[in-house]
């Protein structure tokens, strides 16, 4: 308002003389507390040599081995170091299996999240789909592999894979492995929703009834634009997870796999079908824990991988950050046009 | 939201005796008041007497004082009143009682709702002014376990008959906290106007911003907000001063075209100018809705109310002209609770 700013403009008098308290000292505690204190601080100060040390030891191997024609070059089945090629594939399996997952995982995801935190109808059941969440979320993925290689094997979805030569279905194509991702994936998803949906005033909610209108509407125009931020961090949570999941691809993507082999003649749909590699499976098959022998490359691959995570957490560190006060909103609004619920 | 469900007197069984009631409105009313009247300003200091009268049929119709509603010079006292005709019955509250569970909150109050006419609601925190105003557009639904006896109707037809969404559309309700939506200005108010199943088919098309810009501009000079958003519609609601988003708020409740308009203590969060603009706007609006404003402020109630209800634990305890309320009132109780705040 015209008087408060006039207020503001008046010069500025020398400011006070600021008395700071001291400084807390540990000197007076008991000694365990002490002891327990620097625990503490070692304890922190570890857990970042620890994470330095991987990310710093990634970087200068990687980089020594990185070369772009790597990153170009599909691989080649050589057991000389010079002929076997690059990784493109595996890149390639990497950005697709995820795309598969997350295109299955994020709409189901966010459904989920606002049917357990909006309308909880009937509540038994929104209990007990709390719960399979939770136990979804707590499953080793390996688990989840063999058993969606058990399921995907069934005759009746060999079209989401292929048939051998015998006919018998192997359950194995970046869509299945896609699937079982999604799995993996959709409890991140859900958790980073209804924690966004929870911070979502319940005045908002209110100020839309008093408007007449319905709950659905409230959900599809105020909540969900809102709470952006939370579900693509929770989106992008779901990707370093999918990312950075090894035993689902070597089961149900094609196990020491270096190329993405097609099915079919159809472009899109036969990759989809077919078996292929991604960043993480070519690390391992290329280890010497594997069956390859190429540890320079493997250690190249990581190095590209463990990029891609950082930058994803980056990016979720990012959203939910800004998500917070006047940026996130903004950031909110410059999206809000192009979702298409917000049509 | 003092007077909110969870606000309420925590009172179980029966309402208390008249001797304790009594001794209850010097206590808490005399406290609940002194803790609400603002710092003294100007404007709200020389404000003791209210020497405008309630406007009756004809008094002075076509004067000047409609155009000084909104100057300058009418914001330090009682917001000028301009002539209305005569003040039209829209809503009838005919003995109503509203409990949460088994816990009643108000009992048997009558009031008549009137176009053309500010009737303010007043009372210590608990009084149940609050769940009134808010049982007028069924509000009180959203909260499990709410009940209600009487009746309450809208233009002769009893709420409970008319489809929840088009009576909050019909009686639209500003809350206690500005609450604008995370989105533009023009979003903000155009909200209120789509989706409105207007026409034979209800799920037509969303209207093009070109279509509701006028409806969006003229919501928002109702509200009187619209010289100082005129040119920048596409600035976030969010980004605007606590008194500007309230007027926004109003502007969105005003958008459908209400005939009624519920105030929850709209100024409570507002510094004393912003205050003074929207007591000037409230007072402004009655010709064209009919006003119900809910506050703790007693000099707010007669700065802005035409007619004035004093509720106490749930009961009305005394309904007339404000300057009868507050000049000579008739019942021993609201003279405690208007002496509390001004002795």
């Amino acid at each position: 308002m015209g008087v408060m700013a006039t207020a503001q403009l008046a010069p500025e008098p020398p400011g006070p003389t600021i008395v700071r308290p001291p400084r807390e000292t540990t000197a007076s505690w008991p000694l365990i507390d002490r002891v327990g204190y620097w625990l503490c601080w070692a304890t922190g100060i570890g857990l970042c040599a620890i994470a330095a040390a991987i990310v710093l030891y990634m970087f200068v191997k990687g980089i020594s081995e990185l070369r772009l024609g790597l990153l170009v070059e599909s691989p080649a089945p050589s057991l000389q170091q010079n002929k076997s090629g690059g990784f493109l594939d595996p890149i390639v399996g990497t950005f697709v299996i995820t795309a598969v997952a997350i295109v299955i995982a994020a709409p189901i995801g966010v459904a989920l999240a606002v049917w357990l935190s909006e309308h909880r109808n009937p509540p038994w059941l929104a209990r007990a789909v709390e719960s399979a969440i939770e136990t979804i979320g707590g499953i080793p993925s390996v688990v989840l592999a063999i058993f969606g290689l058990i399921v995907f094997s069934r005759s009746f979805l060999g079209f989401l894979s292929h048939s051998a030569n015998n006919g018998t279905v192997t359950g194995q194509s970046f869509l299945t492995a896609g699937i079982v991702m999604a799995v993996l994936a959709l409890p991140l998803i859900v958790g980073a929703t209804r924690e966004a949906l929870a911070q979502v005033p319940g005045r908002m909610r209110e100020a839309s009834y008093a408007l007449g209108k319905t709950r659905a509407t409230t959900i599809r125009r105020v909540l969900l634009p809102s709470i952006r931020p939370g579900m693509a961090s929770g989106v992008v949570l779901g990707m370093g997870r999918i990312i950075g999941d090894t035993a689902i691809v070597i089961f149900v993507l094609g196990s020491a796999k270096y190329k993405n082999e097609g099915v079919g003649s159809i472009p899109l749909i036969g990759t989809l079908r077919g078996t292929g590699a991604t960043l993480t499976s070519y690390v391992y098959n290329n280890s010497p824990a594997g069956e390859g022998n190429a540890p320079q490359k493997a250690y190249a691959a990581a190095f590209v991988l463990l990029m891609i995570v950082l930058a994803l957490n980056a990016l979720v560190t990012r959203l939910t950050r800004g998500g917070g006060r006047s940026r996130g909103r903004g950031m909110a609004l410059s999206l809000a046009g192009r979702m298409p619920w917000s049509g | 939201m003092a007077d909110s469900p969870s606000g309420a007197p925590d009172r179980g069984g029966p309402p208390p005796t008249r001797g304790s009631l009594a001794a209850g409105t010097e206590a808490t009313g005399g406290r609940a008041v002194s803790a609400q009247v603002p710092p003294p300003v100007r404007r709200i200091a020389v404000d003791r007497h209210p020497h405008v009268a309630t406007p009756t049929p004809g008094d002075g119709a076509g004067n000047g004082a409609a155009t000084a509603a909104l100057s300058p010079a009418a914001a330090r006292r009682r917001p000028a009143r301009p002539a209305v005709s005569p003040p039209v019955e829209r809503m009838r509250i005919e003995s109503v009682s509203l409990a949460y569970d088994e816990r009643w909150v108000v009992r048997d109050v009558s009031l008549p709702v009137r176009q053309g006419e500010v009737l303010g609601l007043i009372g210590a925190s608990g009084s149940g002014k609050t769940t009134l105003l808010r049982s007028l557009n069924r509000l009180t639904e959203i909260t499990a376990g709410a009940g209600r006896s009487g009746r309450i109707s809208l233009d002769g037809q009893e709420i409970h008959e008319i489809e929840v969404t088009e009576l909050r559309r019909r009686v639209s309700m500003v809350f206690q906290q500005p609450n604008p939506f995370p989105m533009s200005i023009f979003e903000n108010v155009a909200y209120a106007l789509r989706e409105a199943p207007t026409g034979p088919r209800r799920r037509r098309r969303r209207a093009r911003r070109s279509q509701l810009e006028p409806a969006v501009r003229e919501a928002l000079r109702r509200a009187g907000l619209h010289e100082e958003v005129a040119d920048d519609l596409d600035r976030p609601g969010l980004s605007l001063s606590g008194g500007q988003q309230q007027r926004l708020c109003i502007a969105r409740a005003l958008a459908a075209d209400p005939e009624v308009l519920l105030l929850d203590e709209p100024c409570s969060a507002l510094d004393p100018i912003s205050t003074a603009v929207i007591e000037e706007l409230i007072v402004g609006l009655r010709e064209s809705v009919a006003v119900v404003i809910v506050t703790h402020n007693l000099q707010q109630a007669q700065r802005v109310a035409d007619h004035v209800a004093f509720m106490h634990l749930g009961e009305l305890v005394e309904y007339g002209p404000a300057e009868q309320l507050f000049g000579s009132p008739r019942k021993q109780r609201t003279r405690d609770y208007i002496g509390g705040a001004f002795g």
